[in-house]
């Protein structure tokens, strides 16, 4: 494992974005500031600031009041553009609930997120399985592991079509994947995908309610810390970062290396 | 609607020295209400003991402040919503949420966490033509709970639900909220002259016109869509926001939101708390229609608004922030010196009112008289005493055979079962599958209950809700309310109320530091209506002056009736405690190897119990009584316990009694127990009333280390406790065994089990206890 509690001001910061209607801000910053000691940043959605930042969070909540569609609103929000501009320089971006909801809508991730099966909004813990421990996000969980997690979403079934979703599992872009319990009928348990070059992840659970024992049902079982420790060790140890075979399936390396180029150029 | 009695509009014109004009009228009219005014209840509301040491704003304010140590205050407040949530659930509810957020943020705390306590029409009996109604209002009230609840970003920690024939048709929806600041940004509001009146928030509409008066009536079968409020959960976000960082920047003198009776109880509340005079000028309030009338604007009840007062030197940074979160906003007046609330409107003058008339109604001096059907009861309850030879009465300890002492010395008390006692396993699984006992899972799941990173024990798991503070600490908050004792004995039943919501937060480690209360009735003008909420009163004052517990808030809801009837008493209570340190938080679930213990003695008090109501459809015997000393004595003894590690999971009996409490805590630690039911302390004449009274004062806890437990308790002098029974992994299921463990030391009741003899009880698998765990999910998917 890397070591992640290296602290990170002045020299790579995360940018939390907050949208008019965002809740799970303040616990995204909470976890990264007082827990990992990261250089973290609540960023208002008209603050231009967020482009010189290293890695975006996308937080939960209802931004725009999850008017006319969870995340659409956002979706079109200005800062969207330059988090895409980002996006395609290889800075890591995680959508979190509705921060995977808005970069969905943003066309950043394939596919839809429709409402549960249940037809009810869920909250309860559950059990995800890592079915791809080489993203900037899952790089501190063992293949196969599995860790348990909240949901909190009316929101939250991941729906694809059938091309789209051979991409998908052909591509690796399958992160994270409901193990036992599907809380929202998503198709093929479908928690979390990242976009083909791996740098942009979206999970429907929420990481920053499991990463304090304190708040797991059972102590001990903060594993969930992990997604966050990964992005910390992706952003401090890039340089022994291995490129190799990271993402996707086809032309790994020659989009591993753009990433790996454009992450070297990025100023503040 | 007739709004100001003939009383009222003799004393207003005295004091005005005039006739007030068809405006003044109209405003006064929604102030004077009895959802603003309190005019039925107010004399006795002064009653209630509401100081302390940590009470930083006590009760009459928009919120109670709480000290809770290290620069940090707690706020609190409840309130319900119960005449709109009838017509329509879904907005009833939601805007009820909203009401109490915004009165938490009123006095500058954040909000933290939202609890419900809810009452339906029974949902079981599918022959019931009101059973369809009531799931569609309980369906509805959630969906509107939580719909707002988790656009906001506050977590719904916790609740209650009780079904009752008496809520047909109709329905209670209360909601209590909490919040958090440091001592110095809590709002005590000021007001000096040339300070500017801001309202800011939704647009002023003609929703909820008369909501005030429409909740200080009768619900009669017309539609009284009109007076429903529309919720806007996005922009009370947006509210949320703009204020914290507008007390963070200083920006606030004064704050209020605007609720029941809107600008109208708004202004004349805050122009008298202040002793200022306030110039309105009413064109200035950013309305939704262009043709509203005065009246019209000062009588809506739109959602979703605040009123702030600041000085011109903070009024561009306040702007500001509003701007930044695009919240609409409009300065409608000014402060002056002086004692009059003046409305100006296009020029006119159209209200002029001193502001100590204006917001104080003259208090009504309401006639009781105890209620027939209680004397009825009463008749009822003494004959059967004197034919059961087997009642022993609550007082008299004569016939108990227990004697306080250590385990090897129990005396032999076994009880007959009557030949017309059903299975009682049977009766446990029934009485498991009432919704009002069952798991709550359905409900609690639709509220995000984890936002805020807050919640350390969430719902299901403990007996109260606790969250984590920033120092450090942990509140533990829960609300409890029980209508069918409240019906048969109001004192006794209310004394019940606060002694179990009190025993449901020390349960978890906590420290009762503050109680809140809501006390709903149906129409003050019955004076038999009117002596129940007396007796609600005197309840109240006798538990928490004895206890040294402050009554930091509170409200009251009248009218709460339809024409099938009034509903039964229904005080609701709110209590918060403390937990110092981590290590004290506990849940309720068993662990394996534990020893069971249960501290509290069990009385014949069958009266409006679950088992008697909801299984045998009796309303009718004694109901359960609080003994205060012994109630205070077993606090300090269970957190006692808990402070020294020794007590590791606890549990408090109330609805269904210590066999549900039994059950509940072997499903929540999913492991098997076995109880030696002879081992209680008890003076029960039966079976079925050693297993389901309601008896006050009892927890149920696990330790593991026994021995330690007699060690620690010695100290609480005439403490009733014992050991009866283990947890045992490896077993699967339930055992209530009943021992015979003397010959010949007993009256008559013995003849059928020798001596040496068990009786198997209860055998139940656990399994079979957890599947009516999904009750109510089930009732409302089906």
């Amino acid at each position: 494992m890397q070591a992640t509690s290296e602290r990170l001001e002045n020299k790579h910061k995360i940018g939390i974005v907050v949208f008019p209607g965002s809740n799970c801000d303040r616990d995204v910053y909470s976890v990264l500031n007082n827990d990992l000691k990261v250089g973290a940043d609540l960023i208002w959605h008209t603050n231009d600031k967020i482009t010189k930042y290293d890695a975006v969070v996308i937080p939960g909540g209802f931004s725009y009041g999850d008017r006319l569609r969870a995340g659409i609103i956002a979706a079109h929000s200005p800062i969207m553009d330059k988090i895409k501009q980002m996006a395609k320089d290889g800075i890591p971006i995680l959508g979190i609930c509705n921060g995977f909801q808005i970069l969905v809508e943003s066309c950043l991730l394939p596919g839809a997120l429709l409402m549960n099966d249940s037809l009810n909004f869920v909250c309860r813990w559950t059990d995800l399985r890592v079915d791809n421990n080489k993203t900037p996000f899952t790089n501190h969980f063992c293949d196969r592991e599995i860790f348990s997690i909240p949901v909190a979403h009316g929101q939250g079934r991941y729906v694809a079509d059938k091309k789209t979703l051979k991409e998908l599992q052909k591509n690796n872009q399958i992160v994270l994947r409901y193990s036992g319990d599907n809380p929202n009928g998503s198709t093929d348990c479908i928690a979390g995908i990242c976009n083909p070059e791996g740098n942009v992840m979206g999970l429907m659970p929420h990481p920053e309610r499991a990463s304090e024992s304190i708040l797991c049902p059972k102590p001990g079982s903060n594993k969930a810390i992990k997604i966050f420790k990964s992005l910390v060790s992706y952003l401090t140890d890039k340089n022994s970062y291995d490129k190799e075979d990271k993402f996707s399936g086809t032309d790994s390396r020659s989009s591993s290396r753009i990433l790996y180029h454009s992450i070297n150029k990025t100023k503040y | 609607m007739s709004i100001l009695t003939k009383q009222e509009l003799d004393y207003l014109t005295h004091k005005l020295k005039r006739r007030p004009n068809s405006v003044e009228t109209d405003i006064i009219g929604v102030e004077w209400s009895e959802h603003c005014s309190y005019k039925s209840s107010k004399k006795y509301l002064r009653l209630l003991p509401s100081k302390g040491p940590r009470v930083i704003i006590g009760a009459g304010q928009d919120a109670a402040a709480l000290d809770v140590g290290d620069g940090y205050v707690i706020s609190v407040h409840i309130e319900s919503h119960n005449h709109p949530s009838a017509i329509e659930p879904y907005g009833g509810a939601a805007t009820g949420v909203g009401g109490v957020i915004r009165d938490i943020i009123s006095i500058g705390t954040r909000p933290i966490a939202i609890l419900d306590a809810l009452r339906f029409g029974p949902i079981t009996d599918p022959t019931l033509t009101t059973s369809s109604k009531s799931k569609w209002l309980l369906k509805n009230v959630v969906s509107g709970i939580g719909d707002y609840g988790n656009c906001i970003g506050v977590p719904t920690v916790g609740g209650e639900v009780e079904f009752d024939s008496s809520f047909e048709d109709y329905c209670l929806v209360d909601v209590a909220s909490i919040g958090i600041a440091k001592k110095e940004h809590i709002i005590v509001n000021k007001g000096d002259i040339d300070d500017l009146i801001i309202l800011a928030g939704g647009s002023t509409g003609r929703d909820g016109i008369h909501g005030a008066s429409f909740a200080s009536a009768v619900l009669e079968d017309e539609d009284n869509r009109s007076a429903v409020q529309i919720p806007d959960p996005f922009l009370e976000k947006l509210l949320l926001e703009a204020t914290m960082e507008a007390v963070e920047h200083d920006c606030i003198k004064a704050m209020k939101d605007l609720g029941g009776g809107g600008l109208a109880c708004c202004l004349s509340e805050t122009a008298d708390s202040l002793g200022r005079r306030f110039e309105i000028e009413l064109e200035n309030v950013h309305t939704k229609h262009q043709d509203m009338s005065a009246a019209e604007i000062m009588m809506s009840e739109s959602q979703e608004r605040m009123l702030y007062i600041t000085d011109k030197s903070k009024l561009k940074k306040l702007i500001s922030i509003f701007d930044k979160y695009e919240i609409r906003h409009a300065i409608i007046g000014t402060v002056k010196d002086g004692s009059t609330v003046e409305i100006r409107f296009r020029g006119d003058i159209v209200a002029s009112l001193p502001s100590n008339v204006f917001a104080h109604a003259p208090l009504l001096d309401r006639p009781t008289k105890p209620p027939l059907y209680l004397d009825r009861l009463d008749k009822k309850n003494k004959k059967e005493k004197n034919n059961n030879h087997h009642s022993s009465s609550r007082k008299d300890k004569s016939t108990s055979n227990y004697i306080q002492s250590d385990k090897d010395d129990y005396n032999l008390y076994c009880l007959d079962m009557p030949k017309d006692i059903p299975d009682i396993n049977e009766i446990l699984i029934q009485l498991m599958s009432n919704p009002t006992i069952s798991s709550k899972r359905w409900i609690y799941s639709q509220y995000d209950h984890e936002v805020g990173l807050r919640t350390v024990l969430k719902p299901g798991c403990g007996d109260a809700s606790v969250l984590r503070l920033e120092n450090g600490k942990f509140i533990s908050v829960k609300l409890d309310g029980n209508s069918k004792h409240c019906y048969l004995d109001p004192y006794n039943g209310t004394m019940g109320c606060l002694s179990e919501s009190c025993r449901n937060i020390i349960c978890t480690g906590a420290k009762p530091i503050g109680i809140v209360d809501h006390l709903q009735f149906a129409s003050p003008e019955d004076p038999e209506v009117f002596w129940t909420f007396v007796q609600t009163i005197n309840a109240l004052k006798d538990y928490c002056k004895f206890m040294n517990i402050p009554v930091v808030g509170g409200k009251v809801s009248f009218y709460n009736e339809t024409n099938k009837g009034p509903i039964k008493p229904s005080p609701v209570i709110g209590s918060i405690g403390i937990i110092e340190q981590e290590s004290w938080i506990r849940e309720s679930g068993l662990r394996d190897g534990d020893s069971i213990f249960i501290m509290g003695f069990t009385y014949d008090e069958m009266g409006g119990s679950e088992y008697y109501e909801y299984l045998h459809n009796i309303a009718q015997g004694t109901v359960p009584e609080v003994d205060l000393a012994h109630d205070k004595l077993n606090a300090n003894a269970i957190l006692h316990l808990i402070k020294n590690n020794v007590a590791g999971c606890v549990h408090d009996c109330s609805k269904g009694g210590l066999a549900i409490a039994l059950a509940e805590m072997a499903i929540q630690g999913d492991i098997g127990i076995t109880i030696d039911l002879n081992r209680i302390p008890n003076s029960c004449s039966r079976i079925d009333n050693l297993l389901f009274s309601e008896s006050h004062s009892r927890f149920i806890f696990g330790a593991n280390r026994a021995a330690e437990v007699t060690k620690l308790l010695a100290k609480f002098k005439g403490l009733y406790f014992a050991e009866i029974g283990k947890a045992d992994k490896k077993s699967e299921k339930m055992t209530f065994r009943n021992v015979n463990v003397q010959a010949g030391t007993q009256s008559s009741n013995f003849s059928s089990i020798p001596a040496g003899g068990v009786i198997v009880v209860v055998d139940v698998r656990l399994e079979k206890l957890a599947k009516t765990t999904t009750v109510v999910e089930d009732i409302m998917s089906g």
